[in-house]
């Protein structure tokens, strides 16, 4: 695998303080590597955008960093400690050196302005050499990138649908090349042939310039094919780790195998849908142990009480899984309360 | 199995609806006197059925909003007409607006923008229901109606949604509120745009769930706009495909999905997640590549044939009409123009990755 390029370790987010505080993100070690296509996936409130936001510094109040380290590493071999930078340095890192697709980025375009001005600010703003008419023919192929006609240029965001809005706001983010592109559900809204025509786009990109993708999403269809590895979060945590093949043909986390079944398919056999029983936990309320032994159809005796830690299962250093169906079960004579 | 019941009677209906936006005008447009159009629906004909989930998938920007706003007289048409029980509904604002609106109501996509934050459950289902004139006379009759039609959503015990806030709410509690409040009218059609693209894969079963027995106890007409044509293939009876501003196909939803006749619908379906090609180590290919078709100036003939792998020489110049196939599936592709229905679906052959291939080309 090549070299790292933004490295997670122990990283633990919390909204609000004090009695009030509720932890968000627990202990979660993760690396991007260059060229890289990374998959997060997880259902809603398992802490995906939250992640996202705390390694790029964007977490607002009450979030908190409470714990951890997230480094960027640079082409020349240094590194960037990201949770001390100054505010001016994360000014300059951001765009630059990563840009973020924000979740509902939609509706986050400014809507008295031109999709042709909002392209071109951003090259204005960081491309202080590029002449007007460069722009313009920036914004065109990023445009064509996305799949919009040339010809929409003009339009407001109002006069788009939801689905070119969203392809407007990916195009953005692409337009200054940056090492690290981090997109929170960026093709909700998207057609699957667009989807992947996207998602393609961005895989050839990678393979030009060498950039870094995490792809968040709580949809892991596509995922499978367009990610080089997959991680899974549940409950604030990362409970599975591994290559995407290896996640779609031998999910070890119960978690993962219900997440793989929960999609209608359009091929084959139209097959009962089992979907995961039960309800994602609330934060307030965290299970115990492992936090997905209320709906878990394998849970042991141990799961109720002990966490599992996220680790290589026995003879394969390739991935990691944090169950307890691998890796030899503690006792359950004493529980931890 | 979703067999369309055809004998079920047409409660809302489009007929060669058009709706063309303007667009503004630059400096170069007012020297040659030119006043341009976005294209975004161009002679649309649907009919929403009693009992009857309708889908209609297509790609994004291909007008499926438009036509659900058209149909909810959000926009006024630019040509064609709208018919409810069969008489034609006259533009206007006003009592029979209100009258209209009672009978057709519209779900919009994003649960978290679609709810006021500021008001509760309970504010937004009563103002429904007064709206409607169906709050009841009463405290308690006001408050029977909306325990029921929280329990018609399924959020049970109703006692414990009625006073949360939005916030308060999971996407998939939300949405179904806002299906509540869409029932508090008492509707006869459904308009739901994209009601669960924004939700979870473990919620979003659920709702579509809903969805479906909304039809089967309320025998609502249902209209389902969806980019994701393999829910539409579990959740609707019909499915009609969309392709710039065009319905380009139709049909019962399994024969859709599974004998797609229009090139566009193949690539669609061919272009749906199939891990197994990955895991397989096929090498990745290049689909639905090509020039995105421009709603200003949309290409002559057939607006797909700049991406058709399939393409005639008169696919360039005339539009095709529709041709109708078997089972009541039908085309408006010109391959289908001497009954060629066979050789170009495909049917019984290895169908999507041999579709997949040619629409790469
Ligand atoms: N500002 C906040 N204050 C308190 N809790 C918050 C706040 N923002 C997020 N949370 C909580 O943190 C948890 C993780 O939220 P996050 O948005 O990271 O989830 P997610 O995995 O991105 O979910 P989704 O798929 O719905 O986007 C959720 O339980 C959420 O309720
Ligand atoms: N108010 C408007 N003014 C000008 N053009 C508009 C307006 N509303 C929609 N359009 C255009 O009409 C076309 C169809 O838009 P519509 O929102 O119906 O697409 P859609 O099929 O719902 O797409 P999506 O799947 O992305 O939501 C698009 O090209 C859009 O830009
Ligand atoms: S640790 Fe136990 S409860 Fe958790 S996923 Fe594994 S088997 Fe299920
Ligand atoms: S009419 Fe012609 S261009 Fe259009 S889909 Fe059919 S074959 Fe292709
Ligand atoms: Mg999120
Ligand atoms: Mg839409």
């Amino acid at each position: 695998m090549s070299e790292p390029v933004l490295t997670v370790r122990g990283l633990n987010v919390d909204y609000g303080t004090g009695d009030d505080a509720v932890h968000a993100l627990r202990d979660i070690d993760l690396t991007l590597h260059r060229g890289e296509v990374l998959g997060l996936a997880g259902e809603s409130g398992s802490g995906k955008s939250t992640l996202a936001y705390a390694v790029t510094r964007l977490l607002s109040p009450p979030g908190v960093i409470t714990g951890g380290e997230v480094h960027y590493h640079r082409r020349d071999g240094g590194a960037l400690d990201l949770l001390a930078l100054s505010a001016a340095g994360l000014r300059a890192f951001r765009w630059q050196e990563l840009s973020i697709v924000f979740q509902g980025a939609m509706n986050s375009l400014n809507p008295v302005h031109t999709v042709h001005s909002q392209l071109t600010d951003v090259l204005r703003a960081h491309r202080p050499g590029m002449k007007r008419s460069e722009r313009t023919a920036r914004a065109r192929e990023l445009l064509a990138l996305v799949g919009i006609s040339a010809d929409r240029l003009s339009a407001y965001p109002h006069q788009l649908s939801g689905g070119m809005r969203q392809r407007v706001m990916i195009a953005m983010a692409l337009a200054l090349e940056p090492e690290i592109v981090i997109m929170d559900e960026p093709t909700t809204a998207l057609d699957v042939v667009m989807q992947r025509q996207i998602l393609s786009q961005l895989v050839r990109l990678r393979e030009e310039l060498g950039f870094s993708v995490v792809f968040i999403t709580h949809d892991i269809s596509l995922l499978i094919e367009f990610s080089d590895r997959i991680a899974i979060m549940y409950g604030g945590r990362i409970v599975e780790e591994a290559r995407a093949a290896a996640i779609y043909r031998d999910p070890h986390h119960p978690y993962s195998d219900g997440l793989l079944h929960s999609f209608p398919a359009l091929h084959g056999a139209r097959r009962e849908l089992t979907g995961i029983p039960g309800s994602p936990p609330h934060l307030s309320a965290m299970p115990a142990g492992c936090a997905f032994h209320p709906r878990c159809g394998k849970a042991l005796d141990a799961c109720a009480g002990h966490v599992p830690v996220l680790a290589a299962p026995d003879g394969d250093a390739s991935r990691t899984v944090a169950c307890w169906l691998h890796r030899p079960a503690p006792a359950t004579a004493a529980p931890r309360p | 199995m979703s067999k369309q019941p055809a004998h079920n009677h047409v409660v809302l209906e489009a007929r060669s609806v058009t709706k063309h936006f303007p667009v503004r005008r630059t400096g170069r447009d007012l020297l040659a006197g030119r006043r341009r159009t976005v294209h975004a629906v161009d002679d649309v004909s649907l009919e929403l059925r009693r009992g009857t989930v309708t889908a209609l998938v297509g790609e994004s920007g291909s007008g499926k909003s438009t036509v659900a706003r058209l149909l909810a007289q959000l926009y006024p048409l630019t040509g064609g007409e709208i018919r409810l029980d069969g008489t034609a509904v006259k533009a206007g604002r006003g009592r029979s607006f209100r009258a209209y609106v009672r009978r057709v109501q519209i779900v919009f996509q994003d649960p978290f923008a679609s709810l006021n934050p500021v008001h509760t459950v309970r504010y937004h289902l009563t103002r429904a229901l007064r709206i409607h004139g169906r709050a009841g006379s009463g405290e308690a009759e006001l408050e029977e109606r909306l325990t029921a039609l929280l329990e018609r959503v399924q959020l049970t015990p109703p006692q414990q949604y009625l006073d949360k806030f939005p916030h308060e709410l999971s996407g998939g509690q939300r949405q179904r509120v806002a299906i509540a409040r869409a029932l508090g009218a008492d509707p006869q059609v459904l308009l739901a745009d994209e009601p669960v693209s924004m939700l979870d894969v473990s919620i979003r079963l659920g709702v579509l769930n809903l969805l479906k027995d909304l039809k089967d106890r309320l025998r609502l007409a249902i209209l389902y706009i969806t980019h994701d044509i393999a829910s539409a293939r579990y959740f609707a009876d019909t499915t009609l495909v969309m392709y710039a501003g065009r319905i380009v196909e139709g049909g019962d939803s399994e024969t859709v999905t599974q004998h797609p006749a229009h090139p566009y619908t193949q690539l669609l379906i061919a272009s749906a997640p199939d891990p197994d090609r990955v895991v397989a180590e096929t090498e990745q290919e290049e689909t639905g590549s090509g020039e995105p078709p421009s709603l200003i100036a949309p290409p002559a003939g057939c607006r797909f044939h700049p991406r058709c792998p399939k393409a005639l020489e008169r696919c360039r110049t005339e539009p095709p009409p529709r041709f109708d196939l078997e089972d009541g599936q039908w085309a408006a592709c010109w391959l289908y123009a001497d009954g060629g229905a066979d050789r170009a679906t495909g049917r019984g052959d290895d169908g999507a990755d041999h579709t997949q291939k040619e629409a790469a080309k």
